[in-house]
């Protein structure tokens, strides 16, 4: 830290000080001018459409001049509900399963495996689903239950999509699990309760808001997902009416169709306003459980 | 009814070691299949050149342009995340460390951020590109990564540095040091493993990272001289090579993707080889 000595350290300070500030005026301006600019390059689409006709309406064909978001606003839905009832039990168990029951070595082992998932991109995971996933539902789920499918459908959407979602849930749940004070704990066993008995009355009711948070963040995380979720779940715009059809969520028709938005009329603004969406929607969850996680924090 | 208790506690004991064992399997299913797949295809020749022509109908050539591309867009980007991340981080703990209320609103910005995806920079990156009439860029797709991984960068900075007993600051105080110094001098240098850290981490999602470059940072057969050239990158050289119908192509997908997941595992290897490395500094 000799360039300290160089420079009269009143000066050092100064400028490190308008760097810290213009720094954080960045930041703060930043989720404003991203809203700002996907509301205002959106808008030419409301000159013409109401909200509700955008929203409530499936007829997609941009170039006809409809558009229609319900279709992807639905197949988003399901296939983030999909992926969340795939992964939520599944990661609660193993989080309990780890801090509770586990050895050390395998929590210590966990967390690898979780750092490891947590930084795969999401296209390997999209090419792992279509080497893997996609020709197993299409070959043995779907025939299993009666159905044929390409398997690219809502089902492998979902099956990625929970498989992506685990390593942010797990490390979720198992901060929040270890979290709880051991007191808790020994006071129920104490009083002659059984260890599962303690986990089902103690520990989960104690960490529930952290429980919540970490689902709902895993929700929120499923729902932005872009390229490993239009990799397999077959982006045909419909209402899928069941879990072997393909379905079109909001990312990856945004993804998608890049290409060719700007020689239709509208076409940019139709997908600026799914951004708009997407960025709303995942904000208002993000804060919710924040001010949730938040509130609970300073009554503790 | 103790046996109900007993066999009840039982049967989630198993279904839990089933689940958990059942995570391990699929993480070991991708790494393997991934591993199998992409060896096959990875020769000396797909790291060391650019495409060749007709190399999108399975000729020669390899994907050195996307492999530098990418390196260049995480570099640059990771810089540029640093350069506004590492002031906000210590400030967080050290200017205003006595603003509890605003260092909250802060933390609860970011942490709001974190989890907008990256398709809406990669779209809002566009819609200012286009706003300006400008082309698809590396310059571009550094600007647009750099936006998502700052909040990344400052959060997971932030999470060590505010672990730091505030005895230190006190001390660093008292003996006259400025708050320029305390951040830079003090609190920089105890939190130097999990700035690393957060370092590899932010490297590792903006090298990852398709949807924020598909629009922003474009793609094309050689390696960016300017920073106005478009780029190509690895998740999207992936994600075309893939949806190609001839087999030798979808080959190199596969290659790619090998690669791809190399750098990341050996990103998180560093990571905790630095963790360990740099813990000597700590008091």
């Amino acid at each position: 830290m000799t360039t300290f000595l160089l420079l009269p350290r009143k000066w050092i300070d100064r400028i490190s000080n308008t760097w810290l500030n213009v720094a954080v005026i960045f930041l703060l301006l930043l989720p404003l001018v991203i809203g700002l600019g996907l509301v205002l390059k959106s808008l030419p689409l409301f000159h013409e459409y109401s909200l509700g006709s955008l929203i409530g309406s499936s007829d997609w064909s941009p170039l006809e001049g409809k558009f229609g978001f319900y279709a992807f606003i639905i197949g988003s839905l399901l296939v983030t509900l999909l992926s969340f009832v795939l992964s939520a039990p599944v990661c609660l168990l193993a989080a309990i399963y780890l801090t509770q029951y586990a050895p050390r070595w395998l929590m210590q082992a966990m967390y690898f495996v979780i750092d490891v998932l947590a930084g795969i991109p999401s296209v390997v995971y999209g090419a792992w689903g279509v080497l893997v996933v996609v020709p197993l539902i299409s070959e043995h789920v779907a025939p299993a239950f009666g159905f044929t499918t390409t398997g690219y459908c809502l089902l492998s959407g979902g099956v990625v999509l929970a498989i992506m979602a685990v390593p942010y849930m797990l490390n979720m749940l198992m901060e929040v699990l270890r979290s709880i004070p051991i007191e808790l704990k020994e006071a129920s066993l104490s009083l002659g309760a059984t260890y599962w008995e303690t986990i089902k009355w103690i520990l989960l009711r104690q960490g529930k808001t952290g429980i919540i948070a970490a689902l709902s963040l895993g929700i929120s995380k499923a729902l932005g997902e872009t390229i490993a979720v239009l990799m397999v779940v077959g982006n045909v715009a419909q209402v899928p009416h069941n879990i072997f059809q393909p379905a079109y969520p909001l990312p990856a028709l945004i993804a998608n169709n890049y290409g060719d938005m700007m020689s239709v009329p509208l076409y940019d603004a139709a997908l600026m306003l799914s951004a708009l969406l997407l960025f709303v929607i995942i904000i208002v969850v993000n804060a919710l459980t924040n001010l949730l996680v938040y509130k609970t924090g300073t009554n503790n | 009814m103790k046996n109900k208790k007993k066999l009840e506690e039982q049967i989630f004991l198993w279904i839990m070691r089933v689940v958990t064992g059942s995570i391990i399997l699929v993480f070991f299913l991708i790494l393997l299949v991934i591993i199998q797949k992409g060896w096959h295809a990875l020769s000396w020749e797909m790291v060391s050149q650019e495409p060749q022509g007709g190399f999108y109908f399975g000729k020669g050539g390899g994907i050195l342009n996307a492999i530098v591309g990418s390196l260049y867009l995480a570099f640059g980007s990771t810089f540029l995340a640093v350069l506004i991340g590492l002031p906000v981080a210590l400030g967080m703990n050290v200017h205003w460390v006595r603003n509890k209320r605003w260092v909250n609103i802060l933390r609860f910005l970011l942490d709001a951020l974190w989890g907008v995806p990256s398709i809406v920079f990669g779209a809002f990156g566009f819609a200012v590109m286009t706003y300006f009439h400008l082309r698809a860029s590396l310059l571009a797709g550094i600007i647009t990564v750099t936006l998502f991984i700052v909040p990344i960068f400052i959060r997971a900075f932030d999470e060590v540095v505010r672990t730091i007993p505030p005895g230190l600051l006190e001390a660093s105080y008292s003996l006259g040091a400025t708050r320029t110094r305390t951040a830079f001098g003090v609190f920089f240098r105890q939190a130097l493993p999990g700035f690393i850290t957060a370092l590899l981490l932010a490297f590792g999602r903006g090298i990852g990272d398709a949807a924020s470059v598909l629009f922003t940072a474009g793609y094309t057969d050689h390696i960016p001289q300017t920073l106005q050239d478009p780029t190509a990158t690895l998740p999207l050289a992936i994600f075309f090579q893939l949806s190609s119908s001839i087999p030798e192509v979808k080959e190199r997908a596969y290659a790619a993707a090998l690669i791809l997941t190399g750098i990341i595992l050996a990103i998180s290897v560093l990571s905790r080889l630095a963790t360990r490395k740099f813990k000597k500094n700590i008091l």
